[in-house]
């Protein structure tokens, strides 16, 4: 028992450790809230493109002296409403404007670099991740970010789920769903800045997409969607540290390997669309819908 | 285009107009969905929007509730402009345009009914929250509101759209083939529930495939190709010679009985 307890208490007596399983916690949050956003609407492939552009601005911040932070979320942003901007007003197709976005702008990053003499180690960080290499001033920004996104998402819950579920009605509505959709790319924009020291650029995406597609499988409502995501991004986080904590192995990849795996248990066990449940219909809808038609009518 | 007589006893309360569109052209990046399209609907009454499928139905419907802007002409709703009167329609989109995978209970979508009318940073008080659960209760759906909307059935699925529909609180309904593909036992629900909201003084447009449904219960009927073919009684409009026109013979209607037999016939 107190074995145990060593094993699995000696990696967070460092406070490095307790750094990064802070910054994962709130990068899972974040992930969640925006995730369940890009997995409902088709939007993996944009997430991806926004944090390999968010490379430029870390590039350029980086030649600069100025915060890597900032230049990355002005990079994303800026990425983002290009993307929509350009889809919108070519013929091109959304995934061919962010196919060619989003590779100029990683360009971009590399051709910045590569005049610098002196880059390697603290800007390839950035491209890998390095969760363990968090310092206090790292969590304050992802914390600040964190917090801007989760209460925005809050605000405007409602025209969020709206939009994401049927963009046409929300437009009758009278919801503005031009301003939610920029508004939404601009979040999962800032969204992946926040992930981009924890996991790095190339596995961002899988922290957007994985979790909240793991909640999908178990949940039938958005809001718990994020929850439940929240919940399987820090427990790969916190068994992902552990991995690369005892086997000596990179911290991101361990994290996104188990996010990996844990959908695919998920997948196994889905009450709803489990490989496990395939023989279990949930019910004879027919008999149902006739039962319910049947029923008298109350007069009022 | 031909304006045929209406029925006589079309129960008009309240008198006056809630649809008026007029010379609408409209359609999609130079490929015209609706050329000169011109009708009024009064108030409290049925109209059934019939033809083929590309005919500019869906189009038509957009246009009214201002989800779709026409090239030319305009649209009044109970008198007024289209965006001032947005809170005044209720839509049900085909079946087909909605994404049923989606993550959402029955009571989310039908709450999603009121959001219209709450503006930003409002959440939905009590008095929403009643709403809410009489159109569940009046679309029979008490016992369903808390499943994920994919598990229903597509009768269900209809039932869904329908009472997110009444729960905008409406004078006027713009349906999108609500009765498509629904056994009879639940079409007659349909209608028994679509004549209740006249009796309220609701006026409904209903864009439907089944003819009979159109003669036995509906006031007016639009039969549409593009251009309007004709509107008035059901009965004068449902002749061989404008169904041809606006089929382009590819039926051949059979009235039999107060119902209609269509034969299809290749064009070859």
């Amino acid at each position: 028992m107190s074995e145990a307890w060593t094993w699995l208490s000696e990696p967070f007596q460092y406070t490095f450790m307790q750094r990064a399983l802070l910054s994962l916690a709130m990068v899972s949050a974040v992930s969640a809230v925006i995730g369940v956003f890009v997995v409902q609407k088709g939007l993996a492939f944009i997430g991806d493109a926004l944090a390999h552009a968010s490379f430029a601005g870390v590039a350029m911040a980086f030649v600069l002296g100025s915060s890597i932070y900032l230049g990355a979320v002005i990079a994303a942003v800026a990425t983002a409403l290009a993307i929509g901007f350009v889809s919108r007003r070519t013929r091109l197709s959304l995934d061919t404007a962010i196919g060619i976005i989003f590779v100029g702008a990683f360009a971009l990053g590399i051709v910045i670099i590569s005049r610098q003499s002196n880059y390697t180690v603290d800007l390839f960080s950035f491209v890998f991740g390095n969760v363990l290499g968090v310092g206090w001033h790292d969590l304050l920004i992802i914390g600040v970010m964190a917090a801007a996104i989760i209460a925005v998402v809050g605000a405007f819950y409602k025209e969020l789920l709206f939009y994401a579920y049927d963009p046409d009605m929300a437009a009758a509505s009278g919801v503005p769903v031009q301003v939610v959709h920029y508004g939404l790319l601009t979040l999962i924009a800032v969204a992946a800045v926040v992930a981009l020291k924890a996991v790095g650029i190339v596995l961002v995406v899988a922290m957007l997409v994985t979790p909240a597609a793991t909640a999908a499988l178990l949940v039938r409502r958005l809001h718990h969607m994020m929850v439940v995501g929240a919940l399987v991004g820090l427990a790969s986080s916190v068994i992902g540290l552990y991995v690369s904590y005892y086997a000596s192995v990179a911290s991101g990849a361990s994290i996104v390997l188990v996010a990996t795996c844990l959908f695919g248990l998920a997948w196994l066990v889905s009450p709803r669309r489990g490989l496990l449940m395939l023989r279990h219909p949930e019910t004879s809808f027919e008999a149902e819908d006739l039962a319910v038609a049947a029923r008298p009518r109350d007069p009022a | 285009m031909r304006l045929l007589p209406t029925k006589q006893q079309a129960p008009i309360a309240g008198n006056g107009t809630a649809i008026k569109v007029e010379n609408v052209w409209a359609g999609y990046s130079g490929r015209t969905a609706l050329e000169g399209v011109d009708f009024e609907v009064p108030k409290a009454s049925m109209v059934g929007l019939v033809g083929p499928n590309g005919s500019g139905k869906s189009t038509l419907i957009k246009v009214i509730l201002g989800m779709h802007h026409p090239w030319r002409g305009r649209v009044l709703l109970l008198g007024q402009e289209v965006r001032a009167a947005r809170r005044l329609v209720g839509y049900t989109p085909q079946i087909e345009m909605v994404d049923w995978q989606f993550p959402v209970t029955v009571r989310d979508v039908v709450t999603m009914g009121r959001y219209g009318r709450l503006g930003l940073l409002r959440w939905p008080t009590a008095a929403d929250r009643e709403v809410v659960e009489r159109c569940l209760d009046r679309l029979q759906l008490m016992d369903l509101a808390k499943r994920q909307i994919g598990e229903l059935s597509g009768g269900q699925q209809r039932r869904v759209l329908i009472a997110r529909a009444l729960a905008q609180e409406p004078e006027v309904l713009l349906l999108d083939e609500p009765m498509a593909g629904l056994d009879a036992t639940i079409q007659h629900e349909l209608l028994s529930l679509f004549e209740e909201l006249r009796a309220e003084g609701k006026t409904l447009l209903v864009a439907t495939h089944d003819l009979s449904c159109v003669t036995c219960c509906f006031d007016r009927a639009l039969l549409l190709n593009r251009r309007m073919i004709a509107y008035g009684d059901p009965e004068k409009v449902f002749t061989q010679e404008l169904l041809n026109e606006a089929f382009k013979s590819h039926l051949i209607i059979l009235p039999v009985e107060g119902t209609f037999h269509m034969v299809h016939h290749g064009h070859e």
